[in-house]
């Protein structure tokens, strides 16, 4: 397995030894955006799933939930601070900037990974735990160590460990895996290629210097564009498939099938576009859009689910 | 054991660090209090003194 052939710790920034690092510094290791998109689909899956969990146990499985997220986005800073600094998006995090020490980020991402998951374990249950450590392991070392490097396949395979969280927030209050979670998590699992292919055509440059094999660079910008739309279409199905097994209403269905149609229409214009073209806006709007899509489906599905339990009333 | 001289940059950085580990340590202890309450229930208040 070609898991470390191409990782180059010695082209990392020597360690500091006095850490420059504030707790800002350390918040950024967790990478509080994709954090704050897992905490949401992980409310959803838990808010969903038919039962009760008391408030306070809710608060602390998502509270540990997005520190289990956040402890595997911080193992892959440790391990991916070698190409990190070469492109311009990732320059500035706390490692390659000097700030923080590989070292140390490897010990704070590995404590709140055990400490996530124990938590969860002890507070809430062990089947959401055991898939909280699974997510992380599927993150830091299935994706960052293995497929990020190694083929233009990686996001779509990797794509899963951050479709899990709705699945591990349903499994906090029926502590069981049913089909209806399966459905939450293949939404977010075919949107995640038509996402970041969105944003690798338009970052190609700065993934090709890094050396990371996305498909723009590997296939080119035409087979991108293609998998792009079938993704989009994928996701715009899959998005209604909710209504159809009859666990989301008719106003939602109808909103999905909307959401859809405007993702694929952002798709063709991203297919469109001409090979070569430098401004790339559409695939940028694209980008921007596919993150509106997911927001808007899982606020929808959230929305349905809480009037249903509280009303009875399927919307 | 000689302690390196911290810049100004490094003891605020050290000072915000502690900051968030001892706010982070007393919201853990308040948590696992309230969940030992939620866990056991009200009866543990029903003790015979």
């Amino acid at each position: 397995m070609a898991m470390t052939d191409e990782h180059d710790a010695l082209a990392a920034p020597a360690s500091v030894d006095v850490l420059e690092g504030d707790a800002g510094d350390f918040f950024a290791l967790l990478k509080p955006r994709v954090m704050s998109l897992v905490v949401f689909t992980a409310l959803v899956g838990l808010l969903m799933a038919p039962g009760e969990i008391h408030p306070v146990l809710g608060f602390i499985a998502i509270l540990s939930i997005a520190v289990g997220a956040g402890a595997s986005g911080a193992l892959n800073m440790w391990y991916d601070a070698d190409i990190d600094i070469l492109m311009g998006r990732t320059a500035k995090r706390p490692i390659p900037a000097g700030r923080i020490s590989a070292d140390t980020t490897l010990a704070f991402g590995m404590f709140l990974s055990v400490f996530s998951v124990a938590t969860l374990g002890l507070l809430v249950n062990w089947l959401s735990a055991g898939l909280l450590a699974f997510t992380i392991f599927f993150y830091a070392v299935v994706y960052t160590m293995w497929l990020k490097r190694s083929t233009p396949q990686n996001i779509v395979i990797g794509g899963a460990a951050g479709a899990f969280p709705p699945i591990i927030g349903w499994a906090c209050v029926t502590n069981s895996i049913s089909i209806e979670s399966i459905v939450l998590f293949a939404i977010i699992f075919l949107w995640t290629p038509a996402h970041f292919w969105a944003l690798a055509l338009f970052k190609s440059e700065d993934y090709g210097r890094a050396g990371i094999p996305m498909l723009p660079n590997v296939a080119g910008e035409r087979t991108t564009k293609h998998q792009i739309v079938l993704y989009a279409v994928l996701t715009a199905i899959c998005g209604v498939v909710p209504t159809i097994m009859g666990f989301a209403g008719t106003m939602y269905g109808v909103f999905a099938a909307i959401l859809g149609a405007v993702f694929i229409w952002y798709a063709v214009q991203v297919w469109r576009m001409p090979d070569g073209d430098a401004k790339m806006v559409p695939a940028k709007k694209m980008f921007a859009y596919s993150l509106v899509y997911l927001f808007c489906i899982f606020t929808a599905l959230m929305v349905g689910a809480l009037v249903t339990k509280f009303t009875g009333i399927a919307v | 054991m000689n302690q390196p001289d911290l810049t100004d940059k490094q003891k605020k950085a050290r000072r915000s660090r502690n900051v968030a580990l001892g706010i982070a340590l007393a919201v853990l202890a308040v948590m696992f209090y309230v969940v030992t309450i939620i866990k056991i229930g009200p009866g543990i208040f029903d003790r015979a003194m």
